[in-house]
């Protein structure tokens, strides 16, 4: 509670009536929303409406899992990045190595592979703290790009250009297997995607969630209310990581197949077109964003196998151009938007 | 050893020419233009064009490249970039990596995806002894062109009415327009003349750093590199940082090929925590 603790303070006299109002606004703010029960309650009917479909939709909740993970990163703390792929091909490549050399079970990889990436965004973070965007820039492409050509030169531990296969996965906590349409897979990410969710959205929509929002509007004036932008970011960067770490490892658990396309530039690209089209900063928009761009891509890989890329890259563009904002407040309480009528921010 | 060194001065000495036109628009506008190789590749692709259908000679193409290259940044500068001055880095980003996706498809739709080769004239390849030294004939060649335009370049900025006007614009652009300069004309001169710059520096290494479809994405971090580490407040800058990043990825992938890349990007993220504004910024962040 550091943003109402720093309000009290600063408030001379500190009046039981703001603290009031602040905690009520929290409250409203964290609320939850019409449209994530709707989320939910769909994506688990689709296990029993499209069985056909699992294979897509698991791609479509590994893709959200990513994309909210970003969303931390842009949308709550304003660093842009564009090597977010980084943390998703780390952790893709442990949870394959761990499924490889040592242990079968699904779980325990996705664990130490959140951790491996956690890691790794942690030692990076400190990179981010400094410069402007472009520095951010570059430092996180430098790194998705050192990491993606670690993988194609430790042909021996990665497999090189060929990529990481030969590997089976056991059952689920030794209990449901991995099926042939993909039923349990899917179930898994899905599991997997609602809790990285439900934690994400505790930690953005709590007061360190307020707290990221205020060092992305202004860090000056953030730094001068009492938060810590420093440890803010390290600690939103590492968990941006694990859950990247997480997605990552998911793609590599149901497809039995890492690729080095899992660190190629365009995936970090990727993400971040998701994060447009479903809007940045509720982390519902890389949930959204992930079921249109993926259908959106399966759709045009059909008409346009070779050529797809003009028409993102288009889309890219009419979207920057009509302006991003106007198409995602179709969702309606945006935190932005809440923030506006309080008069914090012009 | 001395030979290595030769090329890589050429080759930065070519990336100089390729990146400086992003310099000016990152340090003028603040506009982060990911699609800057898009129009390298563009003047590339006219030299191989012009070469192998229309069978011109390579120095016809040089100028046309440039000239081609620098219409269509004047156009795409004048209906799409202008809108987004203002905008935030995020949408930049997006509508450049958005114009770089639409060129690499379209130039793998127009040319196919895969690698061109240009036939130089027989007067530029090959190899000469200077004092004992074997010198790439066309890298000598790109050498003195690129060192030529580096001079002009600087004293356009320097010592012409347009570069002081564009200095202005660059320090304060509030300021320059309440001086009665057109901001906005000067821009979209320099944003041509940049993109110009690019593509006659894709036309000119077509032969040393190969042209293919995915060249706009291939050479985005190279430009960066360039533009972050030499600073965007000087011509010299960015010269000394392409001349060192020449050098030090042609030493690399000669001495230890299997880990040049690393010390390419290991050097660019040491060099962005030590001095995050550039190897010689004029102190304070933009």
């Amino acid at each position: 509670m550091t943003v109402v603790a720093n309000e009290q303070s600063r408030a001379v006299p500190p009046s039981v009536a703001d603290a009031g109002q602040a905690q009520s606004l929290m409250r409203q703010r964290s609320r939850i929303r019409f449209y994530e029960v709707i989320v939910w309650v769909a994506a688990v009917v689709a296990i029993f409406v499209l069985p056909s479909k699992m294979l897509i939709l698991t791609e479509i909740a590994i893709l959200a899992l990513f994309a909210v993970s970003l969303d931390l990163v842009l949308g709550f703390a304003g660093i842009v990045s564009l090597g977010h792929t980084a943390f998703f091909g780390v952790g893709a490549y442990v949870a394959g190595l761990i499924a490889r050399h040592y242990y079968a079970e699904p779980v325990v990889g996705l664990v130490i592979a959140g951790l491996a990436s956690g890691l790794l965004g942690y030692v990076t973070s400190f990179l981010i703290l400094r410069g402007s965007d472009l520095t951010r820039l570059m430092t996180t492409l430098g790194i998705a790009l050192m990491l993606a050509e670690a993988a194609n030169q430790l042909g021996w531990l990665t497999g090189g250009a060929d990529g990481l296969s030969g590997f089976t996965l056991g059952p689920i906590l030794g209990m449901f297997e991995f099926d042939l349409w993909g039923r349990n897979g899917y179930i898994y990410c899905l599991t997997v995607l609602f809790i990285s969710t439900m934690i994400a959205r505790r930690l953005a929509f709590s007061p360190f969630g307020l707290s990221l929002k205020a060092i992305k509007a202004n860090p000056v004036r953030a730094a001068m209310v009492g938060v810590p932008a420093r440890r803010r970011i390290i600690l939103v960067y590492t968990i941006a990581a694990i859950m990247a770490g997480f997605a990552g490892a998911l793609l590599a658990q149901t497809t039995s197949f890492v690729s080095p396309d899992v660190l190629a530039f365009h995936r970090s690209a990727d993400v971040l077109l998701v994060l447009v089209i479903g809007g940045t900063g509720y982390l519902y928009g890389g949930i959204f964003g992930a079921i249109v761009f993926t259908l959106l891509r399966d759709w045009l890989s059909v008409v346009t196998p070779q050529y797809w890329m003009f028409w993102i890259g288009l889309l890219l563009i009419v979207l920057v151009l009509v302006g991003r904002e106007r198409l995602s407040n179709w969702i309606g309480f945006l935190p932005e938007r809440f923030s506006r009528q309080k008069g914090g921010q012009p | 050893m001395l030979t290595i060194l030769f090329d890589g001065i050429a080759y930065g000495m070519l990336l100089f020419i390729l990146a400086c036109g992003l310099t000016i628009t990152l340090g003028l506008m603040n506009f982060i233009n990911l699609a800057h190789g898009a129009f390298a590749m563009t003047g590339g692709y006219v030299t191989v064009v012009m070469m192998n259908r229309y069978g011109l000679s390579f120095y016809w193409c040089i100028p046309a490249a440039f000239l081609v290259s620098a219409a269509l940044g004047a156009i795409l500068e004048r209906t799409l970039y202008r809108r987004l001055y203002t905008a935030s880095h995020l949408e930049q980003v997006l509508f450049s990596v958005g114009l770089v996706f639409m060129a690499v498809a379209a130039a793998d739709y127009i040319m196919g995806g895969q690698q061109q080769l240009i036939q130089l004239p027989p007067e530029l390849s090959g190899r000469t002894e200077i004092l004992g030294i074997g010198i790439g004939r066309y890298r000598l060649f790109t050498i003195v062109i690129c060192a030529i335009l580096a001079i002009v370049l600087q004293l356009i900025l320097s010592r012409t009415r347009f570069g002081s006007r564009l200095r202005a614009a660059v320090d304060d652009r509030r300021v320059a327009m309440g001086l009665g300069i057109n901001v906005s004309a000067v821009f979209a001169l320099t944003f041509a003349f940049g993109s110009g710059l690019a593509g006659l520096g894709g036309a000119m290494g077509a032969e040393i750093l190969g042209l293919d479809p995915n060249f706009p994405l291939k050479f985005m971090i190279y430009f960066l590199i360039v533009v972050a580490v030499g600073g965007t407040s000087t011509v010299s800058g960015p010269f000394l940082a392409a001349i060192l990043l020449g050098i030090a990825d042609v030493a690399g992938k000669y001495y230890v090929p299997a880990i040049g890349p690393f010390v390419i990007y290991g050097l660019m993220i040491i060099m962005l925590i030590v001095r995050p504004n550039g190897l010689f910024a004029r102190g304070g962040a933009r």
